[in-house]
């Protein structure tokens, strides 16, 4: 289970986490929705200790992640996959050295297991015989697979996806929500992923979190919130541009501008 | 006025900041060298990039210097029928300052400034997030085998920089000037002493130390999207220069002082 508690962090003085608190269940797929810049990757990384909060804590199966030093940070990171919005493969690395990067710089495999470890990953995606390509000779789906075949390569327990299906088309979007859902059955992994993305959302969540101004203001199953009463969150999953989220902004005005 | 107290004050802080940052990364560096895995084939690979594929420039750079400050030497010694010192005022400069600073110049412009940008685009791409994820400290992946084949090439480039600068003389004195081959060897060789080769070679450590530093400091703490990374490399050649012309007139001061 992973439990954020009262988190806080300001950039420039500016709230982006204001007293955040969320609960994580161990298994199931977590979706955290909300506005782009509000700060959902940012709670991604306080969640795998890439950023150190304010104040408050993220309790990872009874630690904290927030005081924890370097070593505990790796071990505990061998136990974490990420998927980042834009892939974030290692351009100097072919598609064979970024997905089996965790083993070979963690393990003392040998080529034949890592080797057999990456096409593993890679056919999980639907990916093969890409293990020579470099990721600028990638599609931006592909790189998408081969950054999701490198968060698994190693078998983790809790997956984070930061916005899986940003900046690819509609088809590929759905393809790799379709890999997430069938990862989540296969692995039995705990998943977090953040998006604004709805289909997205509805596909592959067991419960969903509205994030709005640093805190979580709406939590339940997909159908929960898709029969909300709160205003924010209805103004939020049904895309409407007037509403209590945009109050005072005049978006014809803007236009014109 | 209040304005102007508060830009000095900002300046200031930025300073310090960007001093403490470099101070930082530095410490962080020295922690990881010792630290397994040793990344050789990195470090090899690293040390190709800097070393071999800045020959042709160190060469062409050296040469002409070497060429030009015998011809300007010529013009004022001539004067004084003195130009078989042309031959000892060209490896002096070389060695102690003109091949250790000038590489150290183009090696900042060239590896340097490519440092900055790839680090920085790996930041900005959020690559260097994706390695920590990945449980592997970027410091000791991406900095250590740079800052290493750094300390290490650029001494040699220094080397082979001061060898094809009193080449450069070599060929103004004796084909130009009319000095003999062995008049000219005698006077580059005889009042050389090692403390001359080793001063330019102790400057040009610190010099490769000063370009991996700033490099990767700029490279690591890239932000806003390609404009950031281009900002990020032209402040990487900037302060290096700056830097290295500093410490230069440090050390020169320095071995001035202890040499008397």
């Amino acid at each position: 289970m992973i439990e954020i508690i009262n988190l806080c962090k300001s950039f420039g003085g500016h709230k982006v986490l204001d007293n955040l608190n969320l609960c994580i269940n161990t298994g199931a797929t977590t979706v955290i929705i909300g506005r782009s810049g509000c700060g959902k990757s940012v709670l991604l990384k306080h969640i795998i200790g890439l950023m150190r909060p304010d104040s408050g804590q993220v309790i990872i199966d009874g630690k904290d992640v927030t005081k924890m030093d370097e070593k505990e940070l790796s071990a505990l990171r061998l136990r974490f996959g990420m998927l980042f919005q834009g892939a974030a493969l290692f351009d100097s690395l072919n598609v064979y050295e970024n997905v089996g990067f965790n083993l070979i710089e963690h393990t003392s495999s040998s080529d034949a297991e890592i080797s057999k470890a990456v096409k593993e990953s890679l056919a999980l995606v639907g990916l093969k015989g890409i293990e020579n390509k470099k990721p600028s000779e990638l599609s931006g789906g592909m790189k998408k697979r081969v950054g999701l075949a490198r968060a698994i390569c190693m078998r983790p327990q809790i997956m984070l996806y930061d916005e899986p299906t940003t900046g690819i088309d509609p088809i590929m979007g759905d393809s790799i929500n379709d890999l997430i859902v069938e990862l989540h059955n296969k692995l039995k992994v705990t998943a977090i992923a953040v998006t604004h993305d709805m289909t997205s959302a509805y596909k592959i969540a067991d419960r969903i979190a509205m994030m709005y101004n640093g805190k979580i203001i709406a939590n339940g199953t997909p159908e929960e919130i898709k029969s909300t009463k709160d205003p924010i969150v209805h103004q939020f999953i049904t895309g409407a541009s007037k509403g209590p989220i945009t109050e005072g902004i005049d978006f014809e005005h803007l236009i014109k501008q | 006025m209040k304005r102007f107290l508060e830009m000095i004050g900002g300046k200031f802080i930025e300073f310090i900041r960007y001093a403490g940052g470099i101070s930082i990364l530095m410490g962080q560096t020295l922690f990881w060298i010792p630290m397994p895995p040793f990344r050789r084939r990195q470090i090899f690979e690293q040390m190709s990039k800097i070393g071999v594929d800045s020959l042709p420039i160190v060469f062409l750079i050296s040469m002409f210097t070497g060429m030009v400050l015998a011809l300007q030497s010529a013009y004022q010694m001539q004067r004084f029928s003195a130009e078989m010192y042309i031959a000892s005022l060209v490896a002096f400069s070389m060695t102690r300052e003109l091949g250790p600073v000038l590489t150290a110049l183009i090696v900042a412009g060239r590896v340097g400034a490519s440092i900055t940008a790839e680090l920085g685009t790996m930041k900005v791409t959020e690559q260097i997030d994706a390695m920590e994820t990945l449980a592997t400290n970027p410091i000791k992946y991406l900095v250590v085998p740079r800052f290493l084949a750094l300390i290490i090439m650029l001494p040699v480039l220094t080397i082979y920089s001061d060898i094809v600068g009193v080449f450069g003389g070599y060929i103004v004195g004796v084909y130009k000037l009319g000095i003999s081959h062995a008049m000219y060897m005698k006077n580059t060789w005889q009042p050389l002493k090692y403390k001359d080769i080793f001063t330019g070679l102790i400057k040009s450590f610190f010099f490769g130390i000063i370009i991996c530093i700033v490099a990767c400091y700029e490279g690591m703490t890239a932000d806003g999207g390609a404009e950031g990374v281009g900002r990020s490399t032209t402040r990487c050649v900037v302060v290096s220069f700056i830097l290295i012309i500093a410490s230069d007139c440090f050390f020169t001061a320095l071995f001035y002082f202890i040499g008397r």
